[in-house]
């Protein structure tokens, strides 16, 4: 039978990821359920991958009720059977039929186990495969979408739908799709069974399926809907704990700690009360279902005696209205599962389907070609990149123009919040220029494959990412065919080889979160070999030395070039010691370039750059610069 | 829709034939965070410390017994009903209209008790459950708030979350599943008792597929649960890699590594997909087996039950009554068999979550501790010596004054004992040997919560609770006014950019103040210091270089949290440990030279060196080069 599922095993906590589980508001309702019928069709035409597998899962479910009903039925013969041999009927034949009943009722019962067990491992295939699919199809997609999309959604939004979601959908095949044909087939043929052999009897017995029915129904959106409110309120508790934590040394430092230990108090008190209120919903509905059924059971059992007396069923027909009582009642409560189902499979596969229906605004055109570098020659031409916030257009460039060829530096310099990250991420069309156009060796970005582009183009971002593996997995991330040489090449220009050489596992140092804790400058020259090491045409640099102190930085630097004579490089950095040598230097200013040329003609023009050239120079005795 | 086909026939179209896999490429995390999940049945050590969460629910617990007792009689007594109406109501001698009534009016009443002990049993063990549950992380958390914060820096906060959640949870199950077991051991044994007094031969012959079906729950339970965790793990695993693909997206899309994450992830998810089937396999075969053995004590109820009724042995009822506790053996057993996976999970989870309880607290207030009132503030270091770990020490013999109103910076390469120091100001630890006075206080004679009320800190890195701008500001001084709040942002300088945002102070910061720049969540700290308005202030530098404009900011704001202070600072820019009254340069844990910046310069020693080498803070300076010019130094 569904929900036979002999051990709650799979339900132990596991930490190694938390997840929030989804924002819903407010009940689900009929309506909701309505509107939600074409997602649900569309996770039930999903299993149609596997016509096979699905199929053979119903067929074994119809024999697993069928059988699942004989039961009742043989045992009321069988009390039959016993009572004619009782009131001393015919001897040898009764106890033949005996015999055939027994037999009967072991062969049912095993075919039932056996029926069941394979509805049941048939339909959980289904929906493993199914739940696969969706797996490697979100993670595709999400792998896909571009930055304005990861810009929006936030990650664990997404890690929800990747994990929770996709188990919503699963779960439905065997919760939703095949409960609702299990429950429809035996309350449907067993009520016909019992209301055609005797109607009022039929009927007593029955009387508690719509009201328990009902209530589970009731109890588990109740359940449902407070289950979303608790979510909440244990995260609110979870923060409070896990930022005390976190805080540890301000929370001492301050000592607050009996501030600490009443926010815990309010917010676990909330927490406290929630799930007392949820006890009591349980509790008052589950006690009732059973009530409610020993009640008919007792009518049944008043009502059916009084026919018998009257002869008018036999005591074996009445067994067996009562053990199909007893066959029913856990599929009666069940009920309340299989709408949860419905509402978990609506929401969930609304959420997912959204993200697998999005397609991103950047991506190949039919056409592209990869690109081929020969020059190596990066060009800016008269681009501009605005976004849209409510129909208001927000310029953040203007007008940008610039050329950087093979063996050129260019350095970018300006206030925060000038653009100048942007002109970074147009480069390998992070984003794509609202006007004018991006080009490497006169192909505009737009117009070759992503792949080509990204594998010439290399932007070192200011938001390190590292993966929680070996040194040697993250710096050949972008090559993962990489030699050891190859490695040691990048980490010896990143000036980062003598630190890791001296880790106990050298290069399979394991780094990243819960890894081995580097400083900041030692993850930006981590990020830099990793960078390097795609031996990259053009090479940006957007502002990821802030956290390498000056010496090193230039040691990188001096290291770079020789493989800097076949790249061009861009450079954004806040400290002009970074990019005082380029060959051109941009000072950018809201969105537009203010100022340009070397260092020294810059100097020279004794404007924003140059003021800024003095603050940096002594820091100490310079007036702060209030126009910026 | 078209796109659920498209999903099947984009399966490797990535071209990545199985042999050219790259070598060094991984998706998810290469660490397992796994702990050990189940541990003995019986640990007398953690039931010990467990009892005294128990006590307080004690009434409950009894209530809660009598009725999981209640419930379980009237359970079994249902089909002895019907047996007694079927036997002295419907046939026999005395069967009569009179006799079902009686009959009737028993099972509603027994119905009616069922329900009320059902109310019982099932509200008393949830509540009970949970009280415990919250009960004892309200317990555990206000543990942490005092342990040593020796034992905090050694323990990761995840690891300490699990125990606040997954622990506790897994000894709340304990607790409820514990008093419903004892429902299913009183059903088990009540049903055997009733079998055989209702016809000792037949009861034999039905219950002989009892102990098979005890052993066979037991044969199986290891091998399922093997199965089940390396499926759990197998998800774990999965979903592991999909986080790490959507945090490091930017990443994998600069780099172009989507076709071979794709191919690598689609692994996971084949393997995850083998083990949950597998997984699946053991769940289900339970069921043929316990449906094989409940159809052979069906039989044996009919073929044999029904010779004997023929043969008058037994009442017709009694058949019934058999047939009707038959189907019922099941799940007592499949529930005690479980209770004891839980028993041990919970267990594992008891001794993780005592081994932090019984950290003891290292640094607590003397009972005669009294509160500390700075009037000066003046800190003395005197002859400290202090380390984390036994024979390890990180400070030797550390003795210096901070005099009341001027500022002391405390510069050294990285490990030279500088953080330690402003700990031991703030008793996070107690020195070895030597002492710490505030005012002549010995920091170990006065409440902890008195130095905190004293001296202020600003760490490195600025933390901030999610919560408003003002609620962080005020953190620590709720009842600070509005103006003085206002005044303390506007001395720091950040008031503008807090006016700027959108609900200005009751702006509510992201977890962590991500919506705040690093260098605005600094000025907040600041601000937050400031509010506090004590005597003395510990400050640990920001290391991370921010742009200049910013950096002006708090190079200013800086000034005015130190005017008229007595601060301890770990300096790294050159301008804050220049502007300072006096620097201690410490290396290895014992004080190379103190004086001010100008006379330090003169003396030409290792902080002239090092400054002269103009490194943005000393702590990047490698260590092989403070050693060479040690070594020049003892050489000359």
């Amino acid at each position: 039978m569904i929900g036979k599922k002999p051990v709650g095993l799979m339900d132990l906590p596991m930490k190694t990821i938390t997840v929030q589980p989804p924002r819903e508001t407010g009940r689900f309702t009929l309506r909701k359920m309505i509107d939600g019928m074409d997602v649900v069709g569309r996770v039930t035409r999903m299993t149609f991958h596997y016509p096979w597998l699905m199929t053979f899962a119903i067929a074994a479910l119809v024999a697993a009720v069928v059988f699942q009903l004989y039961i009742p039925r043989f045992l009321g013969s069988a009390v039959d059977n016993a009572y004619g041999l009782l009131s001393g009927g015919a001897n040898e034949a009764a106890q033949r039929a005996l015999v055939v009943t027994g037999a009967l009722l072991f062969g049912a019962s095993v075919l039932r186990g056996a029926f069941t067990m394979l509805h049941n491992y048939l339909g959980e295939a289904v929906g493993q495969h199914i739940g696969y699919e969706l797996r490697i199809a979100i993670y595709d997609k999400i792998q896909r979408l571009d930055f304005r999309y990861h810009d929006h959604v936030h990650s664990g939004d997404l890690i929800t739908r990747g994990m929770l979601d996709v188990e919503g959908v699963r779960l439905f095949v065997n919760t939703g799709i095949k409960r609702f044909v299990f429950l429809g087939l035996l309350i449907g043929i067993g009520a016909y069974r019992l209301l055609s052999a005797d109607l009022l009897l039929g009927l007593l017995s029955l009387s508690f399926v719509p009201l328990v029915g009902w209530r589970a129904i009731d109890a588990r959106l109740t359940l449902r809907e407070s289950w979303h409110r608790l979510q909440e309120r244990m995260s609110h508790l979870t923060r409070i704990m896990e930022e005390n934590l976190q805080g540890i040394r301000v929370v001492r430092a301050f000592a607050s700690q009996q501030h600490e230990m009443e926010k815990f108090a309010v917010a676990s008190d909330d927490a406290k009360a929630l799930t007392s209120e949820r006890i009591g919903v349980s509790v008052r509905n589950g006690t009732f279902m059973t009530f409610t059924f020993y009640v008919s059971m007792g009518l049944v059992l008043l009502f059916g005696g009084q026919k018998a007396l009257a002869g008018e069923i036999t005591i074996g027909q009445l067994t067996e209205f009562l053990a199909y009582m007893t066959v029913l009642q856990m599929p009666v409560r069940q009920l309340g599962m299989l709408v949860n189902s419905v509402a978990r499979a609506t929401t969930s596969g609304e959420r997912l389907f959204a993200v697998l229906d999005e397609e991103p605004d950047i991506r190949d055109k039919p056409d592209a070609r990869d690109l081929l570098v020969t020059d190596g020659t990066l060009r800016f031409d008269a681009v501009s990149f605005a976004y849209r916030v409510g129909g208001e257009r927000i310029d953040v460039l203007s007008d940008v123009s610039f050329t950087v060829c093979r063996g050129q530096t260019l350095g970018i310099v300006g206030p925060p919040g000038a653009g100048k990250s942007t002109i970074a991420h147009l480069i390998p069309r992070f984003y794509d220029a609202t006007e004018g156009a991006v080009s490497i060796d006169g192909q505009d970005v737009r117009d070759v494959t992503l792949k080509s582009l990204r594998k010439t183009v290399t932007v070192i971002q200011q938001d390190i990412f590292l993966f929680t593996s070996g040194i040697e997995n993250n710096v050949a991330y972008g090559n993962p065919w990489a030699d050891p040489d190859t490695i040691l090449t990048a980490t010896n220009s990143a000036q980062l080889h003598d630190y890791i050489d001296n880790l106990p596992r050298r290069y399979r140092t394991l780094v990243g979160e819960r890894g081995v804790s580097l400083s900041g400058g030692q993850r930006q020259r981590l990020v830099i070999a990793r960078a390097l090491l795609m031996e990259p045409a053009v090479l940006v640099f957007d502002d990821s030395t802030a956290a390498i102190d000056a010496a090193t930085e230039q040691r990188i630097l001096t290291s770079l070039r020789e493989q800097a004579a076949k790249t061009a490089t861009v450079i954004i950095s806040h400290r002009l010691s970074s990019l005082m040598h380029a060959d051109e230097i941009l000072f950018v200013e809201g969105g537009r370039v203010a100022e340009r040329g070397d260092h020294a003609s810059l100097l020279a023009q004794n404007g924003r750059y140059a003021a800024l050239y003095r603050l940096q120079s002594n820091p100490a005795d310079e007036p702060i610069l209030k126009e910026m | 829709m078209a796109g659920d086909t498209k999903i099947r026939e984009e399966f490797h179209d990535y071209g990545i034939p199985e042999e050219e896999r790259p070598p060094l490429a991984v998706v998810g995390s290469q660490i397992s965070a796994d702990e050990q999940l189940f541990g003995r049945v019986f640990d007398p050590h953690v039931l010990r410390r467990f009892v005294p969460y128990l006590k307080p629910y004690v009434k409950r617990i009894v209530l809660a017994l009598v009725g999981v007792l209640g419930f379980t009689l009237t359970q079994l007594a249902v089909p002895l009903v019907i047996r007694g109406t079927i036997d002295f109501a419907l046939i026999g001698g005395d069967a009569s209209r009179t006799a079902l009534y009686i009959a009737a009016g028993v099972f509603f009443a027994i119905a009616a008790v069922n329900y009320a002990a059902n109310m019982i049993q099932e509200k008393q063990a949830s509540e009970v459950g949970e009280r415990v549950l919250f009960d004892m992380r309200t317990a555990m958390f206000r543990h942490l708030q005092r342990i040593s914060l020796s034992f905090m820096d050694k323990t990761e906060v995840g690891r300490l979350m699990s125990r606040l959640q997954g622990d506790v949870n897994a000894l709340q199950q304990f607790v409820e599943s514990s008093i419903f077991a004892i429902g299913d051991v009183v059903l088990l044994v009540g049903i055997v008792v009733v079998l055989l007094t209702l016809h000792l031969p037949l009861g034999l012959m039905t219950l002989a597929i009892v102990p098979v079906l005890f052993v066979v729950r037991f044969i199986w339970l290891p091998r399922a649960r093997e199965a089940f965790l390396s499926a759990r793990h197998a998800s774990s695993t999965t979903n592991g890699a999909l986080a790490e693909g959507i945090n490091g997206v930017r990443t994998v899309q600069s780099m172009a590594r989507e076709d071979v994450n794709y191919v690598l992830f689609d692994d996971k998810a084949r393997e995850n997909l083998v083990s949950q089937i597998r997984a699946t396999k053991f769940a289900q075969i339970m069921i043929p087996i316990v449906d094989t053995l409940t159809g052979i004590a069906m039989a044996v109820v009919v073929i044999v039950g029904g010779s004997f009724v023929m043969g008058g042995t037994i009442e017709l009822g009694v058949m019934v009554a058999f047939i009707f506790y038959v189907e019922r053996f099941f799940a007592p057993i499949r529930s005690i068999t479980m209770q004891y996976s839980i028993m041990q999970r919970a267990m594992a989870s008891g001794h993780r979550i005592f081994e932090v309880m019984d950290v003891d607290i290292d640094v607590d207030d003397k009972p005669d501790a009294v509160a500390l009132r700075t009037v000066d503030g003046r800190i003395e270091f005197d002859h400290v010596t202090f380390g984390y770990e036994k024979n390890r020490p990180i400070l030797h013999d550390v003795s210096f004054t901070v005099e009341p109103g001027t500022t002391v910076a405390l510069v050294g390469p990285t490990g030279s004992g500088k953080t330690s120091l402003t700990a031991l100001a703030h008793r996070f630890y107690d020195a070895w040997s030597g002492r710490v006075t505030i005012d002549g206080h010995d920091v170990r004679d006065v409440t902890q919560e008195s130095i905190g009320r004293n001296v202020a800190m600003v760490l490195q890195e600025p933390f901030l609770f999610t919560g408003t701008i003002l609620e962080n500001i005020r953190y620590s001084t709720s009842g600070a006014p509005m103006a003085q709040v206002v005044d303390a942002a506007k001395a720091v300088g950040v008031h503008d950019v807090i006016s700027a945002l959108p609900d200005g102070y009751d702006t509510m910061l992201d977890q962590g103040g991500g919506n705040l720049s690093q260098g605005q969540r600094q000025l907040v700290s600041f601000a937050r210091a400031l509010v506090a308005d004590t005597k003395i202030l510990v400050l640990d530098e920001a290391t991370a270089s921010i742009d200049s404009y910013t950096e002006r900011l708090i190079q200013q704001a800086l000034k005015r949290l130190l005017e008229g202070r007595t601060g301890l600072v770990i300096a790294h820019r050159l301008s804050t440990i220049r502007g300072s009254d006096k620097i201690v340069v410490l290396q290895d844990g014992r004080i190379v030279e103190e004086g001010p910046h100008d006379a330090l310069m003169d003396a030409g020693g290792l902080y002239a060196r090092l400054y002269s080498m103009n490194y943005a803070s000393f702590d990047d300076i490698p260590e092989s080069l403070i050693e060479a010019i040690k070594a020049e130094h003892t050489t000359t």
